[in-house]
């Protein structure tokens, strides 16, 4: 069932904000303008207990809209760089970090495209990808699903897959838990016997053989994928209305 | 109590090539850019710089300064890559020891605890031991006989061993210091500056405004934004606008367009050249009055 009025970028929305369901209260730390929509979402519904912060060193009350003032922000607790790694290594939050490159078992690259030594393509780094990964739940946004993007090896492992956390041992497993992947085209998640990437579902307007097509490894796709769910009415007004009447989400996803 | 009024040039003239070198700040934020440009001008070569990494990292390789960094990351916030970072690594000009973010804290605060590291999850599984082949694991001594071992799960396990990130010389941004070389800052984020200092050998503030002592906890500010005090500084300079263009509320925002022209500036050897002459080459009294002239 499609509505032919939710756009491609809605449907990403409310996949992002699933993944913080019965998340409870942890801080979610959303990568990215639809992520973020997502987190918002998911906090102004079913799930009141997230903790979002200022972006820049504060907690913040509520999801205000994406794009607010820095000035119109109500804060409720510092929340400077150090003591994020408090809350990381305390497994208290799930974020959603994106890619430039991600594989079949869930490994991310955000590094070097190429050689380490001197890259191709120089990235921003690993930033905080190693150890959120091993530390609490790590889901990823992809706005580009392309085969440069979900390809068979990651270049530099950043944020760390399923099999090279079980080859590092008890000290990466113990809270290693990457939930899921959301691109442009589909949700993904790792729910086979062996780890690797599975298509959840795909969002209405894209066809199953487009998703495998732009995936560069083999990719399970269950018999009966289902496609990616359509957002409530109350979701779609709270989108469009509050958080995000200026369709910035539009810049990050076309239709 | 000694005057620890100091000037950057002479903060600078106790730096030698080959030193390692820790910057405060994080990303395009706090960054202390009187001393980078310092460094820039100056004839320092082959130094490792260790930073949570901005336009410092960037402006540094530029100059052809640096020979290794070490970072989890370099950004310039709101543009997301360093375009002359970028082009340093890309021709293998400048070598990287990239760790997690959080593993860098842990190299810092080891080197400040007088310990040789730190044991940590973060690095585990990933290609951060791969990169950086010297890096160890360590075992934990604490197995299931232990009557000192919290969580079964944890028995023997095996982390990752950050070593201590120790500094040569090191050098934060404030908004206020006083002449005793305690540090206030009224940025919201105080980063890792005080590690910085604490793993340093030799510990540099510029500041935007020096004050008599005491006179920082006038009651205008919790006394809490007093976060660096002076047993961790050796030196303090008053720089006004010493932070430029990256952000250093609430004194000033970051220059955005500014930080534009830098970018651009990486395009190619003539806009670097003509960029540097104008702005990294130059004294700080030449720096504000293009500044000044820019802005007309």
């Amino acid at each position: 069932m499609t509505d032919p009025d939710v756009t491609r970028a809605e449907f990403c929305v409310v996949a992002c904000a699933d993944a913080w369901r019965g998340a409870g209260e942890i801080m979610a730390s959303p990568f990215g303008t639809i992520p973020s929509l997502g987190a918002r979402l998911a906090k102004r519904t079913f799930a009141p207990d997230l903790v979002l912060t200022d972006g820049e060193a504060a907690l913040m009350v509520g999801a205000p809209p994406i794009g607010a003032k820095a000035s119109e922000l109500v804060r409720e607790a510092p929340m400077p760089y150090r003591s994020v790694f408090d809350v990381v290594w305390s497994g208290r939050r799930h974020i959603m970090m994106m890619a430039s490159q991600i594989d079949r078992e869930g490994n991310q690259n955000i590094s070097a495209v190429g050689p380490h030594a001197a890259p191709k393509v120089q990235l921003v780094g690993v930033r905080g990808a190693p150890g959120n990964s091993v530390n609490h739940p790590t889901s990823y946004w992809v706005p580009d699903h392309s085969v440069r993007t979900f390809v068979e090896h990651v270049d530099v492992v950043c944020g760390v897959g399923y099999a090279r956390a079980e080859d590092a041992g008890a000290g990466a497993t113990r809270y290693h838990d990457v939930r899921r992947v959301v691109s442009n085209l589909g949700v993904f998640d790792f729910d086979t016997p062996d780890r690797t990437m599975r298509l959840a579902s795909f969002h209405p307007g894209v066809r199953v053989d487009e998703i495998v097509a732009a995936t560069g490894f083999s990719l399970t796709v269950p018999d009966d994928v289902a496609e990616t769910r359509l957002p409530t009415p109350e979701e779609l007004d709270l989108l469009r209305q509050v958080l995000d009447p200026g369709s910035l989400r539009d810049r990050e996803v076309r239709s | 109590m000694s005057d620890k009024r100091t000037t950057v040039d002479e903060m600078i003239g106790e730096l030698r090539s080959g030193m390692t070198i820790g910057i405060g700040g994080w990303g395009s934020r706090r960054k202390p850019m009187a001393v980078v440009r310092a460094i820039c001008r100056s004839d320092l070569t082959d130094l490792t710089v260790v930073a949570y990494g901005g336009p410092d990292v960037g402006l540094l390789c530029a100059a052809g300064k640096v020979r290794k960094v070490v970072c989890g990351f370099v950004t310039l916030d709101s543009i997301a890559l360093d375009p002359h970072w970028r082009a340093a690594r890309q021709a293998g000009r400048v070598e990287a020891m990239e760790v997690d973010e959080g593993m860098f804290f842990l190299g810092l605060q080891a080197a400040a605890w007088r310990v040789p590291f730190l044991p940590t999850r973060a690095g585990l599984g990933s290609d951060v031991l791969r990169v950086n082949a010297n890096l160890r694991l360590v075992r934990s001594p604490y197995g299931a006989d232990s009557p000192h071992l919290a969580d079964p799960e944890d028995a023997d396990v095996e982390l990752v061993a950050m070593p201590a990130l120790r500094l040569d010389a090191a050098f934060v941004h404030t908004n206020r210091a006083d002449t005793a070389g305690n540090g206030q800052v009224l940025s919201p984020d105080p980063f890792f500056d005080t590690l910085f200092l604490g793993a340093a050998t030799r510990r540099f503030v510029t500041t935007e405004r020096i004050v008599g002592e005491g006179e920082l906890a006038d009651g205008t500010h919790p006394l809490a934004t007093v976060a660096v005090h002076r047993m961790l500084t050796d030196g303090v300079a008053e720089v006004p606008g010493g932070a430029h263009f990256t952000a250093n509320p609430p004194d000033y925002g970051r220059d955005e367009a500014f930080q534009k022209e830098y970018a651009a500036a990486a395009g190619d050897p003539d806009s670097w050249q003509a960029f540097a002459q104008r702005y990294v080459v130059v004294t700080d009294d030449e720096y504000r009055a293009h500044l000044e002239e820019r802005a007309q």
